[in-house]
């Protein structure tokens, strides 16, 4: 049967599409792309959080490491190509994933928390204390990648309506690939070391090498979602590492609908705008500084009343409509 | 002889910054501990406690006389929190927990900016303690510090003879170690979580108030503060009191030292430390498996 939350999906996509055709404002195309960028991001986590089951605190910690490696790899003025940037990013990420997951999975539960925002920690100071990629002040990148190689060029991402269209097609990439991953083999069983991690290793299955290529994997696509948001703003600041980062895009995966995919697209259109509505000194004046209040006040409640997300709320009803149904 | 100074001096400033971080652990690995519930804003209670005594003793002219305001704050602020929300979220999911007291810094920290603005602020110490004792001729040690490690070594001392010799105690020791069975016997776990909760609370607040005239008062100052204990809790093994002096203090030494022989990646020092242990122990150098 139809799946009306894919349905939702796919006519949100057509309208994603058609939104720079219908000769959308700058601001708002590039209020969409860092959108989508965001939601690379969040479904990355929810391959960890909602369907391996290991809740991560310190998420950004691979966000920013590959957007310091563009900085570090491209320092001069002229742009380099993407197919040297991009993979170095994705490279340092992989193994900081590699050799941080390997401590941080000999743990479980409330130590796992702990862990991963301590090592995010670590990451933000190294970016924050030391002058490799400007300090605490945060660094400009001078030019954007290019996306070919020599005198050829197949996309210029300086055109912001090109930019968008190219992370609109990662994040539906994303989410094809996460789609696909899920449904073999290893997703399944990354979804039964949720369920009953301890089952899973009695049947045979080596637990840990799946939890770890799940964290290595959740961190390539961070990684991704991090480079393309210093290739969008042209600007890194260790505040995107910070704790507040991790706990932003958790917030995005369960306000949406965490072990769902679609969930943490969702909630990170619906947090953005939500921010975006919240820091409107229109709407509230001069208690828009004070945006952070109502943010907190929001996530509260859905921490109260939300546990499922937005997602859920769609799902719950269609449950209930089948129940109906069958009785 | 300036040498041996020097390094005493640093072994003190060591001492006084882990047993300050002991006050916050300790709170912290009691309510992971005996509730099961992760508290991401335990820092924020170190930074209200700070901007508590900035203000009252500001106004009353007296540090004593705003701690002795702000402690009983403190404790209706624990009490409340805990019956308004936490409780709700024990037999919940750490992500719920993550995420309600992840709001609950945000809301903190805006209500902070609200009431005192987001100016750094400074309290100056009290005249009775603003001495030092000379140690070399050029070298001397404020008697304030001093003063700052014995509170909190009596605290720890209250602590221990609390916890393990009173029938409070007990029941927060056998909370600690058998949720269902302590309640089975017929205590009232309700009533000892939500004091368990509001003492941690107001050590974590205490810590903040005794720390404000050394370190100024500002925005955020707690989340530094925050992290540093989570790394402290780990290394201690969650629930464990005296699992949380060692590594507090061992922390405070690691980090007081690393920044006068390694500045360069003295940030990185705590972080390196509890590799270390996660990978020897990870469960913490105190935990019994």
């Amino acid at each position: 049967m139809l799946n009306p939350t894919r349905v939702l999906l796919a006519v949100a996509l057509v309208a994603l599409i058609a939104f720079p055709l219908t000769g959308g404002g700058i601001f708002y195309i590039q209020l969409l792309t860092k959108v989508m960028i965001l939601a690379i991001f969040a479904m990355s986590l929810d391959l960890l959080v909602g369907y391996t089951g290991l809740v991560s605190l310190g998420h950004a910690a691979f966000y920013g490491l590959a957007a310091y490696t563009l900085v570090i790899v491209q320092p001069g003025y002229d742009p380099m190509s993407i197919l040297i940037s991009l993979p170095a990013a994705l490279a340092v990420c992989a193994i900081f994933a590699l050799v941080t997951g390997a401590l941080v999975l000999r743990t479980r539960g409330i130590y796992f928390i702990m862990v991963t925002l301590a090592f995010a920690q670590m990451v933000y100071f190294v970016f924050h204390d030391t002058p490799l990629g400007g300090g605490s002040d945060g660094v400009f990148i001078n030019a954007r990648p290019l996306v070919g190689w020599d005198e050829w060029r197949l996309l210029d991402l300086n055109d912001r309506t090109t930019l968008y269209f190219v992370v609109m097609a990662l994040m539906v990439g994303v989410y094809l690939l996460l789609r696909r991953i899920l449904d073999s083999n290893f997703g399944r069983a990354l979804q039964g070391i949720r369920v009953n991690e301890h089952r899973m290793r009695a049947i045979g299955f080596p637990v840990f090498r799946y939890q770890l290529g799940a964290y290595v994997l959740a961190g390539v696509l961070a990684g991704l979602a991090g480079y393309l948001s210093a290739l969008q703003f042209l600007f890194v600041n260790p505040e995107i590492i910070s704790w507040h980062q991790s706990g932003a895009v958790l917030m995005m995966l369960i306000l949406g609908g965490m072990g769902t995919l679609s969930g943490p697209i969702v909630g990170a259109f619906v947090f953005v705008l939500l921010e975006e509505f919240f820091k409107d000194d229109t709407v509230f004046g001069a208690f828009a500084k004070h945006w952070q209040l109502m943010m907190g006040g929001l996530i509260v409640l859905v921490a109260c009343f939300l546990p499922r997300g937005l997602i859920g709320l769609v799902q719950r009803r269609r449950e209930l409509g089948e129940a109906k149904h069958d009785g | 002889m300036d040498l041996v100074a020097s390094i005493l001096i640093q072994l003190l400033n060591g001492v006084q910054y882990g047993l300050l971080l002991f006050l916050v652990a300790a709170g912290l690995t009691l309510i992971f501990g005996i509730m099961g519930v992760i508290n991401l804003a335990h820092g924020s209670f170190y930074m209200l406690g700070a901007y508590m005594a900035w203000y009252f003793a500001t106004m009353s002219g007296s540090l004593l006389a705003a701690i002795l305001i702000a402690i009983p704050l403190a404790v209706a602020l624990g009490l409340a929190l805990e019956w308004l929300l936490i409780r709700h979220f024990y037999e919940r999911d750490h992500l719920y927990q993550v995420l309600l007291t992840f709001g609950l810094i945000l809301i903190f920290e805006e209500t902070r900016s609200l009431l005192w603005g987001d100016d750094v602020q400074g309290i100056s110490i009290p005249a009775a303690l603003n001495y030092s004792i000379p140690l070399t001729d050029t070298l001397s040690y404020p008697v304030y510090r001093l003063m700052m490690s014995a509170v909190c070594l009596l605290i720890a001392l209250a602590m221990y003879l609390l916890i393990q010799r009173t029938r409070i105690g007990m029941m927060v020791r056998a909370g600690a170690h058998n949720r269902e069975m302590t309640e089975a016997m017929g205590i009232n776990i309700r009533l000892l979580f939500a004091l368990v909760f509001a003492v941690g609370v107001a050590l974590a607040a205490f810590a903040g108030m005794l720390a404000s005239p050394i370190s100024s008062v500002y925005p955020g100052m707690g989340n530094q503060v925050l992290i540093i204990c989570f790394v402290v809790v780990v290394i201690g093994g969650i629930g464990s009191v005296h699992g949380a002096l060692v590594a507090a203090l061992l922390i405070g030494l690691a980090e007081t030292f690393g920044q006068v022989f390694l500045p360069q990646i003295a940030g990185m020092v705590v972080y390196l430390l509890m590799a270390a242990v996660l990978v020897f122990r990870p469960q913490g150098l105190f935990r019994k498996t």
